[in-house]
């Protein structure tokens, strides 16, 4: 049990400690990428085979959560604890683990997997959110404790109160991270102000925007900071439960958040109570089921309720009516994930980083036709050029991009000559797309626009809950429309009603999955008309 | 109906017990059964129904809204292509398309001798693999058609 900051920081030194007896600490990436050619099973190996040489107290092995740059998997970095350096070497193979443990004893270097970090694929990041991530292992408390977890939390629990908890929330100006951009200090605080025995925190871990995996990658490599952060609001808020929606589609990820709340409750981080503050505490974990509606609020709370996600009206909002009708504040996994570091630091320390509108750091998955795949954490404000290009690499086999997808299904394409917009909340919106939860797809000469529109409209009517008809008709429309186009067999009154469509879907549909659906066309309309004007038959 | 006496059916009760029987279990519920059976058959719905004192309409309708839970059991195999945006972007419709046309079904269907199920998944959440393919729980990246028969080819040996 821990029952003070004392306690806590009486893990972190032994924890400390204990790695101290180690010179260095050699860290496997255990995320999706690299676990997928055999990560898993090389730091297994190399941890038992470092055991047997008796280099335990030279070394210490473990698996980390996701390091970054996937498309150069496996990752594997060391850590010297006397020069506080780490090194990071990459394109291993599941078979490396002879030639690693010869690096180990000093009798080789790893020279032709090193990886520069000054480059600019590592240079230019800051890291807030993904601060532990390929740090420390996602199974140890204690290392998360001893990489200063929890104490924001102790620091809270012993010398604030609540107003003040959200007052620092509101200075740092964070705004929610799944894309609305809704500032996360007012939404607490109109949680706070609604007078109810029961109140409810939800992390939203649904990511169901495909060609997005920053939250995943956060609750596998990570899941105490999500935690803290959750623990935090439930304090600030005056909630006592909180509940955790996780995609069953993300399976390690669930994972390593029950193992975490097991850990957090056996140290009565999680439960009644909590050190002896007279602040009760919970949170419990709901899986998905695999709907993108779900990322709607009210869908959400309707699919932790046990229900369809289909969404409501609003208002009332889930400030007022949310989960199970009682007050509920609904935050993304890194809004949360900002939580302890900004409580931690200080409003003061997280607004140095970012621009005035849009505070601290974002996180982005890199995919697509680029050169480095994988997932970055940059300060808002960056140029879309610089984050594509210098820390993306540019376009992947020497060919020229001819626009980035942000956003996802609601989002919108930029075209190239547009990249020098600011990463923020309101440039973004104002080229037509949005900043969305972090999905960045960078697409070649190859792609095709209409296409691409055509995919996520299709995405769109696949997942539209049927609720309401703008939704769920349009849609079904607008996909038939495209295809009319891509067989180029399209007409002018089309290209009239595609346009009057759009329109009509945006602004008559219930929820926000109908209301931005047309927003992939709208913006390839807008940039790549070219490639619509061609689908129309001449006669 | 044996059920009740079926260890099956004693996961599936366990849930429900963990979460009190509360009508708000029903897709934790959902999740257990279709764990323990591969699938969620009708006998299965009906009785969460009852045990939930929900309607049974009300089951179906919630296991038929979420894409995860299936209705029909799996193959012996199953081949499941992510058809997310980076997956799309670089080629996942060719990939399904020949994996198809080799195992003769659409995606979403089971091959007559229940030997193959060829499914899709909206994102795997390893987009910096794309495109992937995940065969018998085991994902494979950066696939080209060719590869991506190959490995189809493998799994079956």
């Amino acid at each position: 049990m821990i029952e003070s900051m004392q306690d806590l920081q009486e893990i972190r030194q032994k924890k400390l400690c204990s790695q101290g007896e180690c010179e260095g600490e050699v860290r496997v990436c255990i995320g999706s990428s690299c676990a997928s050619i055999g990560s898993v099973e090389l730091e297994k190996e190399l941890r038992a085979r470092v055991k047997e040489k008796g280099l335990e107290t030279k070394c210490r092995v473990k698996g980390v959560g996701c390091n970054g740059l996937c498309s150069e998997a496996i990752m594997v970095a060391t850590y010297d604890k006397v020069q506080q350096k780490e090194d990071i070497y990459t394109n291993l193979q599941a078979n490396d683990v002879e030639k690693i443990l010869a690096f180990i004893e000093g009798q080789s270097s790893l020279k032709e997997h090193f990886y520069d970090t000054s480059l600019p694929f590592f240079a230019k990041q800051i890291k807030v959110v993904l601060e532990n991530a390929g740090v420390i292992d996602p199974n140890d408390i204690d290392d998360y404790i001893a990489h200063r977890g929890y104490e924001a939390l102790f620091d809270i629990l012993e010398h604030k109160e609540s107003r003040e908890v959200i007052e620092e929330i509101k200075q740092s100006a964070l705004r929610g991270r799944g894309g609305g951009g809704y500032p996360t200090g007012l939404k607490w605080e109109s949680v706070a102000k609604v007078e109810s025995d029961v109140k409810y925190i939800v992390c939203n871990g649904d990511e169901g925007d495909p060609g997005a995996f920053m939250d995943r990658a956060v609750m596998e490599a990570d899941p105490h900071k999500v935690l803290e952060g959750m623990i935090i609001a439930g304090f600030a808020c005056g909630a006592t439960q909180g509940y955790i929606y996780v995609r069953a589609e993300y399976p390690i990820a669930v994972e390593k958040l029950t193992k975490a709340i097991k850990q957090a409750r056996k140290y009565g981080i999680l439960g009644k109570n909590i050190a002896d503050s007279g602040f009760s505490f919970d949170i419990d974990i709901r899986l998905g089921g695999g709907a993108f509606v779900c990322g709607e609020a009210t869908a959400l709370v309707a699919s932790i309720e046990g229900g369809r996600g289909n969404p409501r009206q609003k208002p009332p909002h889930l400030s007022d009516h949310g989960l199970f009708s009682e007050p509920t504040v609904l935050n993304n996994v890194e809004t949360l994930a900002n939580i302890a570091p900004i409580m931690r630091n200080g409003a003061e320390w997280f607004n140095s980083i970012g621009i005035e509108s849009s505070t601290g750091t974002k996180v982005f998955a890199l995919t697509g036709h680029i050169q480095n795949t994988g997932l970055v954490e940059v300060p808002m404000g960056m140029s879309l050029r610089e984050l594509v290009y210098e820390i993306g690499g540019g376009a992947s086999d020497n060919k020229k991009i001819k626009a980035i997808q942000t956003g996802g299904p609601s989002g919108g394409c930029i075209p190239d000559a547009m990249l020098d917009v600011s990463v923020d909340y309101d440039s973004l919106k104002k080229i037509g797309s949005i900043m969305g939860s972090g999905g960045l797809i960078v697409m070649d000469e190859s792609s095709n626009m209409v296409e691409v529109a055509r995919f996520f409209m299709d995405f769109c009517r696949s997942e539209s809950c049927g609720k309401c008809v703008p939704c769920r008709v349009g849609t079904t429309e607008l996909t038939d429309l495209l295809d009319k186009f891509i067989a180029k067999k399209a007409t002018q009154s089309d290209y009239t009603l595609l346009r009057q469509m759009c329109e009509v879907v945006k602004e008559s549909s219930l929820c926000g999955l109908g209301q931005t659906a047309p927003n992939p066309v709208l913006s390839t309309i807008k940039y790549f008309e070219k490639e619509y004007l061609e689908g129309i038959a001449d006669d | 109906m044996a059920l009740q006496t079926d260890d099956r059916y004693k996961m599936v009760e366990k849930t429900m017990k963990k979460l009190g029987y509360e009508r708000s279990a029903l897709i934790e519920t959902l999740h257990t059964a279709q764990e323990s059976f591969g699938y969620l058959e009708i006998d299965a719905l009906k009785m969460i129904a009852k045990r939930l004192r929900l309607p049974y309409s009300k089951v179906y309708g919630v296991a038929t809204f979420y894409h995860f839970f299936r209705l029909k059991p799996k193959g012996k195999h199953t081949v499941v292509v992510c058809t997310g945006t980076a997956c799309y972007i670089k080629g996942a419709n060719e990939i399904a398309q020949e994996l198809e046309n080799k195992f003769g079904i659409h995606v979403g269907e089971t091959s007559s001798d229940a030997l193959v199920s060829l499914l899709s998944a909206r994102c795997v959440g390893s987009c910096s693999l794309a495109p992937v393919v995940i065969y018998d729980n085991h994902v494979s990246g950066k696939l080209s058609s060719q590869e991506a028969l190959k490995k189809a080819e493998e799994m079956l040996v």
